[in-house]
């Protein structure tokens, strides 16, 4: 049996997914990025082989993704997390035609033809307004952990509106709104929809077509999927592997390579950033 | 003389020749700032060279000293002087640079820059007229604008022969006249025609040559990179404009590149994708920028900064020199209008440019400290990506302030940018095959 691997290294988390020749994920694995990315994208694949106990050697082919790509130092070629985003999301739901990925730092919005190829994509600019760095920012106001915020943020009953989009002024906003004597939960849902009414705008600039997948880390975030459904008036896909969706689409080219002989489309040149 | 040093002579000659002929026109600007002699301060969009040099007035462009602080990265230290002083982050990045030399008593990294005798400016960008304010209010500079009646709605420009045209020219005529007047009054010489004339001249031979030289790359492959190549010659067509070694310099250019259309010579790197540029270049990380499109065979075959950077002179519009005045108002007229369009009535060039150069993508580089050339791209994209349906990205960054140039989100987005390039070229082919 032949294996393939995607890494997908993350500004916040790095994951690594291995999937079987029927494209089946054999294994996965999500851990802390850190300060060392070479180390974090070479534990992450291990972790993901030992969930089904595959040998390295098994696996014949390795694509890395995200902003850590070139520091994949055992994978065979880069593809972007925008390419590997669309591929892996039109895997899992082969109608999506939209896909919204909410990472650390960034927001994407991407169209994707039947076939998983970009068609257009759009992303949140050179700061973090809108992404999960946002959130991070209100749970450490808040003092709350971050699995936490979309649960509480879901009881809310009278939410706040949250004015600012920039994450270092959230924090004081956030607690300028405490001082004021307002309610955790309406707080937090105030932020939630802050940052689904900036996604949907990245969303529009793409165009909105059914059916939409969210993916990235802050999928896992139920109250930023009420959220954004409420915004966009529609519901959305999702699924626990939507996390690792980037490594998934890394995997998937990877397996191309592996049945076929096709090489992912790629730069030659390994540049270092 | 061998094709083989034909070749070597030929190719690259222009670049040479220009980074030289750029390193002069500093060196003649320090030696006028080190002797206190006059030089007159203007801007790409409508330099009215032709009249200053019949003077004999050294130009200054503030927005190329500008972006040549970029290029040899300490923008920074420009931008903070002024920032400082109390100018706001949100100001243009050109402005900001252009006080902090000015705040440093003209000290810049190519050349002491002298101060201005007279300022002339056009309505072609807002900002001119308040960065001009700016030297009035530091100097005292007498500082006369050019109003420029532009294009009233798209597609709906006036030519000869129409009255509203004849009133149009009229009316930079008699400004044109007034700046003579003034020019005489500043450096206390009189108009010479017969000077006029030959400036004219020299002028027009650049304007042809230039025209001639964009026309050429639409060769298979492209002949020269319309973002680093032609921000070479750009320089020397605002600095040298009306001069002599300026028209010799373009023909020679012209000559460089038919031979190398006529030998299938184009750039350095293999030819994949086609791409127009649309807005200004980013001169922080000015040739890494390039690099991430030519990593992957990009080349940049036009773009409409060779457009409106070169005052509109690329239409080619040559003066009649029986009725030299009135022929440099209409050409003002007709080349800054043009220039005008280029960055606010769009659509209808690029759809020109895109068929006539084949081309497979479009680069949209919107920039933070410019709104003016900035603001209506996202609707030209729209156009464009509807009508033509040509593939086209979005890359935000600045011409100056290294401070929101991310290297690697843009590496992300153009990376991901040639990814469905290619991935959709291949299933054309795959298409094909079937």
């Amino acid at each position: 049996m032949a294996f393939a691997a995607g890494v997908d290294v993350g500004s916040t988390q790095t994951k690594a997914v291995i999937v079987d020749e029927a494209g089946v994920i054999v294994g996965r694995a999500l851990i802390d990025t850190g300060a060392n990315v070479i180390k974090a994208a070479e534990d992450s694949f291990l972790l993901a082989l030992n969930e089904h106990e595959i040998d390295e050697e098994e696996v014949e082919y390795v694509v890395g993704t995200g902003y850590g790509r070139y520091r994949v130092t055992f994978g065979n070629t880069q593809v972007t997390e925008i390419s590997c985003h669309g591929r892996g999301a039109v895997h899992l739901f082969p109608n999506t035609r939209t896909v919204v990925d909410m990472g650390g730092q960034d927001t994407k919005a991407i169209s994707v033809s039947a076939e998983g190829e970009i068609v257009d994509f759009c992303m949140n600019d050179k700061c973090a307004a809108g992404t999960g760095r946002f959130l991070g920012a209100a749970a450490a106001a808040l003092d709350i952990p971050i699995d936490d915020l979309g649960p509480v943020s879901l009881r809310s009953t009278k939410p706040i509106k949250i004015s600012t989009t920039c994450t270092v002024f959230a924090e004081s906003e956030v607690l300028a709104w405490i001082g004021k004597g307002k309610k955790i939960e309406d707080i937090l849902w105030g932020v939630h929809k802050s940052i689904a009414s900036r996604s949907a705008g990245l969303m529009r600039r793409v165009g909105i077509n059914d059916e939409i997948t969210f993916t990235g880390g802050v999928s896992r975030n139920l109250g930023m999927v009420r959220a954004l459904e409420e915004r966009l008036e529609k519901p959305l896909n999702i699924s626990d592997d939507c996390h690792y969706m980037g490594a998934l689409g890394a995997a998937l080219f990877a397996l191309d390579h592996v049945l076929t002989g096709r090489t992912p489309v790629s730069t030659v040149s390994g540049v270092t950033l | 003389m061998t094709t083989l040093d034909t070749t070597h002579d030929l190719v690259g000659r222009g670049n040479r020749e220009g980074a030289a002929m750029f390193r002069e026109w500093f060196e003649e600007l320090d030696n006028t700032a080190k002797t206190g002699g006059q030089s007159a301060y203007v801007f790409v969009m409508g330099s009215i060279n032709e009249i200053l040099k019949t003077f004999d007035l050294p130009v200054v462009f503030p927005e190329i000293n500008s972006l040549q602080t970029a290029v040899r990265h300490v923008a920074h230290e420009y931008l903070e002087e002024a920032e400082n002083y109390g100018y706001s982050p949100d100001i243009c990045g050109y402005v900001k640079a252009d006080v902090g030399t000015q705040l440093r008593g003209g000290e810049h990294p190519m050349a002491q820059i002298p101060k201005p005798s007279l300022t002339v400016l056009t309505n072609a960008c807002n900002t001119y007229i308040k960065w001009a304010e700016i030297w009035e209010r530091m100097y005292g500079t007498p500082t006369f604008t050019i109003d420029i009646p532009g294009t009233r709605q798209a597609g709906k420009q006036t030519w000869q022969g129409d009255r509203d045209f004849e009133a149009d020219r009229k009316y930079v005529e008699v400004q044109l006249r007034e700046l003579i007047t003034l020019c005489e009054e500043v450096t206390g010489k009189k108009f010479d025609i017969d000077k006029f004339r030959e400036v004219l001249g020299y002028a027009n031979t650049m304007s042809r040559s230039w025209k001639r030289i964009l026309e050429l790359n639409n060769a298979k492959p492209s002949l020269f990179s319309a973002l680093t190549d032609g921000t070479i010659f750009l320089g020397v067509a605002n600095g040298f404009r009306g001069t002599e070694e300026g028209a010799q310099y373009f023909e020679r250019v012209v000559e460089e590149m038919e031979y190398k259309a006529a030998n299938g010579i184009g750039q350095t790197i293999d030819e994949k994708y086609r791409l127009l540029f649309v807005g200004v270049p980013c001169y922080p990380i000015f040739r890494r920028f390039n690099e991430l499109f030519t990593e992957w065979g990009g080349t940049f075959v036009n773009s409409t900064y060779l457009w409106f950077a070169s005052g509109g002179t690329n239409r080619g519009f040559e003066y009649d020199l029986k009725d030299p005045v009135a022929s440099l108002a209409e050409g003002v007229l007709v080349s800054v209008r043009d220039a005008m369009d280029s960055m606010f009535h769009q659509n209808e060039v690029l759809e020109d440019m895109a068929n006539d150069f084949d081309v497979d993508g479009i680069i949209y580089h919107p920039i933070k400290s410019c709104r003016t050339v900035s603001t209506g791209l996202a609707d030209g994209r729209k156009h464009m990506t509807e009508k033509l349906g040509i593939p086209s990205l979005f890359i935000e960054s600045d011409m100056m302030d290294r401070r929101v140039v991310s290297e690697a989100q843009m590496k992300n987005r153009i990376d991901a940018f040639f990814e469905g390039l290619e991935s959709r070229r291949q299933q054309t082919l795959s298409d094909g095959k079937g």
